[in-house]
């Protein structure tokens, strides 16, 4: 009997199915991974069984009995222990290691009222021990490195007697030799009968530790690859094309440079590359978390100054002082995560879809510094059209749009001014498929300026970009065109 | 206003097309009465107390009110621009306060008239504005803190020249000579002149200011900015904007239209007390936030904070026409200021 049996899940949110009819296995003792590129359904998987939201339909058994969590703390309850991506949420600066690790025990109150500090030195011993952890008791929670807290984690999740762990991307952030002591652990756990549900698509990942990789696309299962993995063929269904196929929108040969940047230094210790960006060309940079995506594109949207080398746009020298200066020599930026870079909160002046478009261009459109006329109203219409953007009208609150559409409005935003060069951190974050596929038709089909994109994800940086670079502490390591067979070499 | 909703639901019990109208008109019904909430509340209450004390609908009356409530007003407007950029000033009240002092030490020791007067003091404000920015700005204060700390020493700052002593004329200084100077009656003028007889000049300033203010933010461009720096700094500053640039001219406004208030009050009393406009930053961060509630915008807006000024304003007129003891009043206004929030953030929610 499987310890883990899903049967015809599905879920929409609004129009949109996230989970499509999924069925899915695990047994006791097994690693699976769940592959699929952003937007396919892995996390409405995840948070269904994490409890976080329910299922419209479907059913779920675990441990042989019907599984319907109304809450996190539920499906803790029963055994499903999920680490989440984000880690801001497992424990607060100021708290120690210990602490995090029984916090739990604090909140359900089976932990004594007053805390000693030998007793919690020895229960949380005691849940370092049971997964065979060795971690500074005493260190603050802040000062770990991002794999530790991943083990702090992990440590607490397993404290409540789990026997389905959830990773959700766990290596993400992580560098080679981090990832492998994250293998060595996972086995070990493994070992003892424990089932891990392991999101990811890195192939270093299934290699280590995949005994099952279950493909999603679209909100469905797209395949289900046994040990030996084929793993060509694995990224094949995930991404819905042959890997040696050309692109079907393959272009021309490219334009002018545009951007220039030699001996470039991000940071004034790490080695310095030379980066070339040509008009009609989408580039995109690709790297795990803090090696340096981000750094490099707020470096030429003005936000950093370049520690040493220089940078040339059209072949002149460019160096802005601050975003104002980048966008008035037609550099623009998207940066990551839109709520916090781009959007303005509900209630507030400025929260409509026409607004969001308009925000850097009021000083263009309204010469007089008086709000008059239908400019604003003129070009959300149009980028509706254009984008194929799903609202009630030019002035709907952007934040009663979808994931999605938020994010094609944070595009529009800078399509509706000429530009040499645009920046876009991290595009695909939180959109769903069918609009990510409007996005990178939309990204494609302009070749009038350079586009520069950061993302995390490899498989992203393939499918949107002409020419895929990889990025590593703050240095860009090679410049290749879009190939997939070079990943494997690169990442692993 | 849930009340509402479930009564109109039993009422209807025939079709469910029918059904679905009259909840959509039910809906649409409480979301009107929440939005007009301080208003129909106005209504009720300039009815109530006309009828209960027919001296109250009195046009002098009525203009005296204005005038009562015409500085805190003014002062509101300001925090609502800094509430606008995300930030708070808590010095208004002090500024205030000083530039009622500067007032009267400008025309009583130094002998200028109101033409020099009004600048000086004017400039005082922007100045204070310029240096509540420059902590916040450029040293990177928060907010509540920089503008708590420039209270106090405003506070202490205008006791220093007349060694403590209020400013009246004959005033003697700390060096044992005595100060020469008048009031200059035309600066009494702003105080105490009615147009006609019937509109006093501090209405009109604060008409004068709202309007401006309320286009200023409402429909301008860097008005819409203002808002956009409140509402996520990080998105204006990436849209190119210059945020530090924004955020001083939001505390020069504000620092501003507080010595205007204290040019109203200098006016209006005559002399350079030290303890003048004592509950200034209360009340007027009070309106700022009443104005919360006004059209349900949950957003600070200057328009708003009128109402909420006058609001106030009203019930403390006709309150004390009833002969309700003046003790009372600010329990009243901490009242209305609760009731105002609630609507706004409690009843606000339920009405999607």
């Amino acid at each position: 009997m499987p310890l883990l049996e899903i049967d015809k899940l599905s879920r929409s949110f609004g129009s949109t199915r996230a989970l499509i009819d999924v069925d899915l296995q695990i047994h006791e003792g097994e690693i699976v991974t769940l592959m699929g590129a952003n937007g396919a359904g892995k996390s409405t998987l995840v948070k269904i069984l994490s409890g976080v939201f329910p299922a419209d339909e479907g059913a779920i058994r675990f441990r042989g009995v019907a599984f319907a969590p109304q809450s996190p703390a539920e499906a803790v309850h029963a055994g499903i222990a999920t680490v989440h991506q984000s880690l801001d949420s497992v424990g607060a600066p100021g708290l120690t290691v210990a602490d995090i690790l029984l916090l739990n025990q604090y909140a359900n109150r089976s932990h004594p009222f007053f805390l000693s500090r030998s007793g919690v030195r020895r229960r949380a011993h005691a849940i370092l021990d049971a997964v065979g952890f060795d971690l500074p008791l005493n260190r603050d929670f802040a000062e770990l490195s991002t794999a530790d807290r991943q083990l702090v984690a992990i440590a607490r999740a397993l404290s409540n007697n789990a026997s389905l762990l959830i990773l959700d991307e766990p290596t993400s952030s992580l560098s080679g030799r981090e990832a492998k002591r994250l293998y060595d652990i996972l086995l070990r756990i493994k070992a003892k009968g424990l089932s891990i549900l392991y999101i990811s698509h890195r192939l270093a990942d299934l290699e280590a530790l995949a005994d099952r990789a279950v493909v999603m696309r679209s909100g469905g299962i797209a395949g289900i690859f046994e040990r030996p993995i084929a793993f060509n063929s694995a990224i094949e269904t995930m991404i819905g094309r042959k890997l040696s196929a050309a692109r079907v929108d393959e272009r021309e040969a490219r334009g002018a440079p545009i951007l220039t940047m030699l001996n470039a230094q991000l940071l004034s210790e790490t080695e310095p590359f030379d980066l070339l960006v040509h008009k009609g060309e989408v580039v995109a940079i690709t790297g795990v978390l803090g090696a340096g995506k981000s750094r490099l594109l707020s470096t030429i949207f003005g936000l950093h100054p370049l520690a040493r080398g220089q940078m040339l746009l059209n072949g002149e020298r460019y160096a802005p002082t601050s975003p104002g200066s980048a966008l008035a020599s037609g550099v623009a930026m998207a940066g990551e995560d839109r709520h916090r870079s781009s959007l303005i909160p509900t209630d507030w002046p400025g929260s409509t879809l026409a607004h969001t478009i308009s925000l850097p261009h009021l000083a263009k459109w309204y010469p007089s510094g008086f709000l008059l006329g239908k400019r604003e109203q003129r070009e959300a219409e149009s980028a509706i059209i254009r984008l194929g953007i799903k609202a009630s009208g030019p002035f709907a609150p952007i934040y009663t749009l979808s994931g999605g559409n938020q994010q094609k409005a944070v595009l529009a935003r800078w399509e509706a001014e000429q530009g040499k060069l645009l920046l876009l951190d991290e595009p695909f974050q939180g959109v769903d498929i069918g609009a990510r596929n409007d996005i990178i038709r939309a990204i494609r089909s302009r070749t009038d300026r350079a586009i520069l994109i950061a993302t995390s994800d490899p498989e992203e940086a393939f499918e949107v970009a002409d020419r895929v670079l990889f990025i590593e502490r703050h240095s860009l390591k090679s410049s290749l065109d879009a190939d997939y067979s070079t990943l494997e070499k690169l990442t692993s | 206003m849930t009340g509402l909703n479930q009564k109109t639901d039993l009422l209807s019990s025939d079709s469910d097309d029918a059904r679905a109208q009259k909840g959509s008109f039910a809906r649409r019904l409480s979301r009107a009465t929440q939005k007009g909430a301080i208003f129909i509340l106005l209504t009720v209450l300039i009815v109530g107390f006309a009828i209960a004390q027919p001296a109250f609908i009195n046009v002098l009356n009525l203009m005296s009110i204005l005038q009562a409530v015409s500085v805190v007003a003014i002062l509101g407007a300001g925090v609502t621009i800094t509430l606008a950029v995300g930030g708070f000033d808590l010095s208004i009240g002090a500024v205030a306060a000083s530039s009622v002092m500067m007032a009267s030490y400008s025309m009583i020791v130094w002998g200028f008239g109101v033409y020099a007067t009004l600048p000086i003091v004017l400039a005082f404000g922007a100045t204070v504005g310029i240096a509540n920015a420059l902590l916040i700005v450029k040293l990177r204060v928060p907010d509540l803190l920089a503008t708590l700390a420039m209270m106090f020493l405003l506070t202490g700052l205008q006791l220093i020249p007349t060694a403590g002593r209020s400013i009246s004329s004959g005033l003697i200084l700390p060096n044992g000579m005595t100060s020469t100077g008048t009031y200059d009656p035309h600066f009494l003028l702003i105080g105490r002149y009615s147009l006609y007889g019937i509109v006093p000049i501090p209405v009109i300033i604060m008409i004068i200011a709202a309007i401006v203010l309320f286009v200023f933010t409402e429909n301008t461009r860097v008005g819409r900015l203002l808002f956009a720096t409140g509402g996520n700094e990080l998105a204006t500053r990436l849209a190119g904007a210059s945020t530090a640039r924004l955020k001083t001219i939001a505390y020069i406004i504000s620092g501003t239209l507080a010595s205007l208030g204290g040019i109203i009050i200098a006016a209006r009393v005559g002399r350079g007390d030290v303890s003048s406009g004592g509950s200034l930053l209360m009340d007027s961060v009070a309106a700022a936030l009443i104005g919360f509630a006004v059209l349900g915008l949950r957003r600070p807006n200057v328009f708003g904070t009128v109402v909420g000024a006058i609001f106030v304003g009203v019930l403390l007129n006709g309150l004390t026409m009833l002969n309700i003891p003046y003790y009372t009043q600010d329990f009243v206004k901490g009242a209305v200021l609760v009731g105002a929030l609630a609507l706004t953030y409690g009843l606000g929610r339920s009405a999607y």
